[in-house]
């Protein structure tokens, strides 16, 4: 029973760096608007690397996730 | 609650050993299969007309290739366009692969670790090929970047090395958790849906369309996740590839 606890304790835990992806990806899309905004023109040149940039990060919060999962049913 | 782990259950369709060895023909080879033959059938019907104003068949593989080859060209540069059929290759197993798994009841295999492993092990070791037949042991100043003073070298080049060790694992895990993640959350939502009926009856028939409303928004950006993975595995490729055809510039 105590393992189980310990568990889902530990898959709860596992999520924590999903808070740092959240500042990241904030970040990200605040510095993005930013840029699009004070120069509309760089849209294009942006968006290619604004999408690279946002999977890139968003993949880290899923790497927490899969931990956390393995812990769980693992 | 229906189990949302039940749809990544690879089962096998015809039964085969050869030597000891699982030879099977499973859901999972139904869809690789599916996904080659679609993709061939949209680039040959597609394009055998070649009419100067095309259909949409023909507009959607020349896309495609334009996409393509316009990633090439801003990454690795003109001469990259010698890597093309590999990069189109790759970018056409894995986007086919993620959008056939939108499909309902289908079977997304690049939700398998082994599977995208074998695809970022095949690229990691073509780099390392490409490198070594290319430079001889000049390759090797890939882990020596231009213009580190020598006192920093000692700390640089195992970081270095660690880091091109890592690329086949990050290559790999961010595709297979990114797709089996996006599905899991998918079919837990559908199954809030399940249990909210189950737990209030007919009340819960309406209660149960707020969960359901949600999931239309993930599915949609699903469908822009599975464009942007593949988009990313495929840039990363170049990426890897242009280090290594230019080493020590």
């Amino acid at each position: 029973m105590e393992l189980e606890a310990a568990k889902l304790i530990a898959a709860a835990l596992a999520l924590i760096p999903i808070a740092g992806v959240g500042v990241g990806l904030g970040m990200i899309f605040a510095s993005y608007n930013e840029a699009v905004g004070r120069n509309p023109t760089a849209l294009e040149l942006l968006e290619k690397k604004f999408f690279l940039t946002f999977a890139l990060t968003e993949a880290l919060a899923i790497f927490a996730l899969v931990i956390s999962l393995v812990i769980l049913f693992g | 609650m229906a189990d949302p782990i039940h749809q990544f259950i690879v089962e096998p369709i015809y039964p085969l050993s050869a030597g000891g060895i699982d030879l099977s023909y499973t859901n999972s080879s139904l869809w690789m299969t599916i996904a080659v033959v679609t993709s061939i059938t949209l680039l040959t019907v597609g394009m055998r007309k070649k009419a100067m104003v095309p259909g949409r068949m023909q507009m959607a593989s020349e896309m495609i290739y334009g996409f393509i080859a316009n990633m090439i060209k801003e990454n690795i540069g003109t001469r990259g366009m010698e890597y093309f059929p590999l990069v189109f290759t790759v970018f056409m197993i894995v986007f086919v692969g993620n959008m056939l798994g939108m499909i309902p009841w289908s079977f997304t295999y690049t939700s398998h670790l082994i599977v995208t492993a074998s695809l970022a092990l095949l690229i990691f070791l073509l780099v390392l090929v490409i490198g070594i037949f290319r430079h001889g042991t000049h390759f090797f100043h890939l882990f020596l970047p231009p213009g580190v003073p020598v006192w920093l070298l000692p700390l640089i080049i195992p970081i270095e090395i660690v880091s091109f060790l890592a690329r086949p694992i990050t290559l790999s895990v961010r595709l297979f958790a990114n797709m089996m993640a996006g599905h899991l959350v998918l079919k837990v939502f559908a199954g809030f849906s399940v249990a909210m009926i189950g737990a209030f009856g007919t009340a819960g028939l309406f209660m149960g369309l707020v969960p359901a409303a949600f999931n239309v928004a993930l599915i949609i950006f699903e469908f822009l996740i599975a464009f942007l993975q593949a988009y990313v595995f495929t840039i990363l490729t170049c990426i890897y590839l242009k280090d290594t055809i230019e080493i020590g510039h």
